[in-house]
């Protein structure tokens, strides 16, 4: 932030020529004011106050009720349905999204269209759709421990209903998640110069190298973000779970709802507080996968925010003592 | 240091490089139009002729980065990219023209350094992807070339975190450190600050003095004069003409190459 204004800095004096009083030179330019900003500011003010007041005294929100759900253990249980859904359907489908986005960018012309038809399909057909059809689907096979898309036999399933739920929910989500991952990894290889394609091959790399440490490494510079984005929408998207009978954190809560039926609200407030948790540790863990995968793409890394409180803090105390001296 | 970083130091044994009437055309354009040359080991070979006129694709099917539709290079007499079958060429697996690519040595004229690993690695990625040396081995081999070019000091730096000079000396190092019996150079200071130019010229003539087979696309006539063998010019796919420095940039014979040096001179 800008000093106030009048306020001495110690700049080397330029020597202009036997100026008795303050050369202009000596002298910190004064910044323009801004009152239509500070007027903006202080309008936005009030109205957060407002509406956090509302939210604290409203009765309507009802946080003693909200504070007995929070972590009761039927909601906590629904909360790991959803972490386990979210789990194996961001590793699935990113994997399926690199086979299909490798399929698209091939020479064969077979791959290229099977991949791109399944993009087209999946990006197509609505999310809730694929997993009610699926769902009546398993009801046809009682046995759904074969038929994962992507890698071999990842889950072992019994025969039990919740497994299968369970892998009729993992399944959708997979299948919809592998379509959008499959364009996020395809943008993020087409982002890589044709430079780097070049020199690996001049270098006699193989071909499987290549890819691996030379051009994913780079392409996920530009896949991560998108990813991430896609992941927040999946953690939000495995909400419709509920329809297939799996009773994630919101399928918990609207049946805690249609049970106590007056805490309808401060069970929505509850799922709301968890999405929003949820988000933030993602978009932390965001935050330091780009750093890391930043390593020479940028001159120098940018500061963690550790880093820079550390560095505020030490420019805060250097311009207090610079004022004190003043 | 190893036996085996030693072995990978010492000076290789220069390669012959043949081009044998290489056509090369995208369409209706003819891009190389029946180019034969004949590289002797340990010789200096400066390619010069307009933009456009093809030279760089010539350098870029020595290595097989382009593939020529008719004709064929051979390194060593070992066609590259393509073998012998019968009367016809038959092109090799994508494998085996990696393979044969660790022995000619190529540098971009953008440098094409890998940004998301540190100098060293850059240089010791190859050694190493390829099977031919350990990791430790391979950096220790690598602090070595990097050394010879000047940059021992900055090993763990980024690339970006490099001027262009010593980007393109890492560059260099890169190609170095699969022993190439010969390195092509694609317009190696084309994209340099002009005082930067000199330090890579240097290194490469430092090369060149150690016997190593080179072939250089470069528009620096004062280099060519000074440190090439032999100048070839070319002009609209075709060698025009080639020889000594002497002979072609003081006497040329041909009008082509007496009105591209007075526009380059």
């Amino acid at each position: 932030m800008s000093e106030p204004p009048g306020a001495t800095v110690t700049l080397p004096l330029t020597s202009v020529a036997d100026e008795p009083s303050k050369p202009l030179t000596a002298q910190r330019v004064l910044p323009l004011r801004r009152p239509g900003r500070w007027i903006a500011t202080a309008v936005v003010l009030v109205l957060v106050a407002q509406f956090v007041h509302g939210l604290v005294t409203n009765p309507f929100y009802q946080w003693d009720r909200w504070g007995y759900w929070f972590l009761r253990p039927t909601i906590l249980d629904g909360l790991a349905i959803t972490l386990e859904v979210t789990a194996y359907s961001a590793v699935l489908g990113l994997v399926g999204g690199i086979l299909l986005a490798l399929a698209r960018l091939s020479r064969s012309p077979v791959l290229r269209a099977v991949s791109w038809t399944y993009v087209w399909a999946f990006r197509s057909i609505p999310l809730i759709v694929v997993l009610i059809f699926l769902y009546n689907f398993s009801a046809l096979y009682k046995t759904v421990s074969v038929g994962i898309p992507f890698g071999p036999a990842f889950f072992s399933f019994d025969e039990s209903r919740l497994a299968t739920d369970m892998a009729v929910a993992v399944i959708g989500l997979s299948l919809n998640e592998a379509a959008y991952a499959a364009e996020v990894v395809r943008g993020g290889i087409l982002s890589v110069d044709q430079g780097q394609h070049e020199a690996a091959a001049a270098l006699g790399l193989p071909k499987g190298y290549q890819f691996r440490r030379i051009v994913f490494p780079q392409a996920l510079r530009s896949i991560i973000p998108n990813y991430v984005n896609q992941l927040i929408g999946l953690i939000k998207g495995t909400s419709l779970v509920f329809y297939v009978s799996l009773l994630d954190l919101f399928g918990s809560a609207q049946t805690m709802g249609s049970t106590y039926p007056g805490d309808i609200v401060p069970l929505l407030l509850v799922v709301t507080v968890w999405y929003l948790i949820l988000t933030s540790v993602v978009s932390v863990v965001q935050f330091y996968i780009e750093r890391h995968y930043a390593r020479g793409a940028t001159r120098s890394l940018p500061p963690t925010p550790l880093q820079k409180l550390r560095t505020g803090l030490t420019d805060l105390r250097a311009r207090i003592r610079r004022e004190a001296a003043v | 240091m190893t036996a085996k970083t030693l072995e990978a130091l010492a000076d290789v044994e220069a390669a012959t490089v043949e081009v044998h009437d290489v056509h090369k055309w995208y369409g209706t354009h003819r891009v190389l139009d029946g180019v034969d040359l004949t590289v002797r080991p340990g010789e200096v070979t400066v390619i010069l002729g307009p933009s456009g006129s093809g030279k760089s694709t010539l350098l870029r099917v020595i290595n097989h980065l382009e593939k020529p539709e008719i004709g064929y290079v051979s390194v060593n007499g070992e066609p590259i990219g393509v073998k012998r079958q019968g009367e016809r060429l038959k092109e090799l697996s994508e494998r085996a023209i990696l393979t044969q690519r660790g022995r000619i040595g190529f540098v971009f004229q953008n440098f094409n350094l890998f940004p998301h690993l540190t100098v060293l690695d850059n240089v010791a990625a190859a050694p190493v992807a390829t099977g031919r040396l350990g990791r430790t081995e391979a950096q220790e081999l690598a602090r070595a070339l990097l050394a010879r070019v000047g940059l021992a000091d900055r090993t763990g730096a980024y690339p970006r975190q490099l001027s262009g000079g010593q980007q393109q000396r890492v560059a260099i190092a890169r190609a170095l450190a699969l022993r190439p019996g010969v390195i092509l150079f694609d317009e190696p200071t084309s994209a340099l600050d002009p005082e930067l130019v000199g330090e890579v010229l240097a290194v490469i003539k430092d090369l060149a003095n150690s016997g190593t087979t080179l072939v250089i696309v470069t528009h620096e006539i004062g280099f060519a004069r000074e440190t090439a063998d032999r100048v070839v010019f070319i002009d609209g796919g075709r060698i025009v003409e080639q020889g000594p420095p002497s002979e072609v940039l003081d006497k040329p014979r041909h009008e082509r190459t007496k009105d591209f040096l007075s526009k380059v001179l």
